[in-house]
């Protein structure tokens, strides 16, 4: 049973959210790595190898430097998986992931691309209204938090298309549309990424669902097995296209394709594609009631 | 083909580029962004000091200041080129530039003005800040720190790349020939399958 403070696991949180976002900037995990070294080993074309080495080369110098991957801090997105019995309330979790974003954003220092969306005013501190985003997800029978941080570049967020489809023409127009939605980004978002699909739902629904996929390690799939094989349809096809890293040509157009689904209304067929960048950040915390946080690199 | 450049440069020397070589720079390149190039074409105001034969370089850096008011690298990268398209004529033609430098491309109309004043268009690996802050020696010069990070920027650089010929002065782009083979495998194939 926990007797620790609320105060004293809101500090917690906030402290585990700086670090977070800070950690994600510099060391992209592992799955991602492993991604980038075997795409570099297949890839026959030249230009695509070249640009391949120089992102295999760019994360080690990032390690060695202890610098950014890239310079686009983004904005911070997070996923907490909230258990039933944690003793933090979410008002209380969200105020603690806004100030770890806007602590370690002053404090590192980090570049602050938060602006008013009419006035373009800057707030300074990768904080503003609604933002960071956070994607909640309330987990029965456990006491425990999960945090992810994925901070979302904008040359890849930029590239995001929702199309709502006839339910007739059924998964051969959800194909298409995100074969067409990557071909048309080009080099545009930094191939080789991430694709994240969100299908069903409502329009909304379907994005929210894009964004949770990109989150999700190289390597895993989804546990629907219909879904699961959407997911390598799509790997297949997207890398026949030939766009390539950078846009440039190549073999490796993606790293992965995700796809999330939602049941959705008779009626509905909506898709929608949100790209990550190949420096497809993302780093993760466990909190748990008492307090304790393990950082993990895989999740 | 590999090319290695010094910058500011001639015409010549870029006229001498195809699409798909690589090109390492030496010398001094100048960092502009939005702001910095909607200060000059739009507000009409002459950049402080002269582009001619300068590289232009897309970026909005992270620095720091120093106590003697100079900056220091932080983590400088390269942001996406398209939105800054409808400044090539006028960087090239008017102000004598004859390299702009991002990733992902200019849009198709840029190649229209590559090719008649002069002038191509370098990929450099989009992401890849931390290596590309290392290939930045120093912060020459800072102008209109006003529009910070969107500053006009003065960079000495040693080695810098690899940078893809993207974009030439012959009306060739890797990206348009990307586009039109990536079309045709799709109508060729690919639709087929799905």
């Amino acid at each position: 049973m926990s007797t620790m403070a609320s105060t004293d696991l809101a500090t917690a949180v906030e402290d585990a959210a700086a670090h977070l976002y800070v950690w994600a900037l510099k060391d992209i995990p592992q799955d991602l790595r492993d991604a980038l070294r075997d795409a570099m080993g297949r890839e026959t074309h030249k230009v695509g190898k070249r640009i391949l080495e120089t992102i295999n080369t760019n994360v080690s110098v990032a390690d060695e430097q202890g610098n950014l991957v890239c310079q686009d801090t983004g904005i911070a997105v997070f996923y907490a998986r909230v258990g039933e019995r944690f003793p933090l309330h979410p008002a209380r979790i969200e105020a603690a992931l806004r100030e770890g974003t806007r602590r370690a954003t002053l404090e590192h220092p980090l570049r602050s691309n938060t602006v008013h969306t009419l006035t373009r005013k800057a707030t300074g501190d990768n904080t503003g209204h609604r933002i960071p985003h956070i994607h909640w997800e309330f987990v029965p029978d456990w006491d425990g938090l999960d945090v992810k941080c994925v901070p979302k570049g904008s040359g890849s967020e930029n590239m995001s298309f929702l199309k709502m489809l006839v339910p007739a023409d059924g998964v051969k127009a959800i194909k298409r549309f995100v074969l067409d939605s990557i071909v048309g980004a080009g080099g545009k978002p930094c191939p080789p990424g991430i694709v994240g699909v969100g299908i069903g739902g409502s329009a909304d629904l379907a994005m929210h669902l894009a964004k949770e996929a990109i989150a999700r390690p190289v390597g895993t799939q989804n546990a629907d097995p219909d879904v699961a094989a959407l997911e390598t349809d799509l790997f297949g096809l997207l890398n026949d296209t030939g766009v390539g890293p950078m846009g440039l040509g190549g073999d490796t157009t993606v790293l992965a394709v995700h796809v999330e689904q939602a049941h959705t209304h008779i009626t509905l067929n909506p898709v929608a594609v949100n790209y990550q960048c190949w420096a497809a950040r993302r780093a993760s915390a466990h909190v748990s009631a008492a307090g304790d946080v393990d950082y993990d690199r895989e999740a | 083909m590999h090319h290695e450049i010094t910058f500011p440069t001639h015409e010549a020397t870029v006229r001498a580029l195809h699409a798909g070589d690589t090109v390492t720079i030496q010398g001094e390149i100048v960092g502009i962004r939005d702001a910095t190039q909607i200060r000059i074409f739009d507000q009409g105001q002459e950049p402080p000091f002269p582009l001619g034969g300068a590289a232009l370089l897309h970026t909005a850096p992270n620095v720091r200041k120093l106590a003697d008011g100079s900056y220091e690298p932080m983590c400088i990268g390269t942001t996406t080129s398209a939105r800054m398209s409808r400044f090539t004529e006028g960087l090239i033609r008017d102000h004598g530039a004859r390299a702009i430098m991002g990733k992902g491309g200019l849009l198709p109309e840029a190649l229209e003005p590559l090719k008649a004043h002069g002038g191509v268009y370098l990929a450099i690996v989009g992401g890849a800040a931390a290596l590309e802050t290392t290939q930045i020696e120093a912060i020459e010069q800072v102008e209109w720190e006003d529009l910070m990070p969107e500053c006009l920027w003065r960079f000495r650089v040693r080695d810098f790349g690899p940078l893809i010929v993207g974009m030439d002065s012959h009306g060739e782009s890797l990206y348009e020939n990307v586009q039109v083979e990536a079309r045709k495998r799709l109508d060729e194939s690919i639709y087929a399958r799905l």
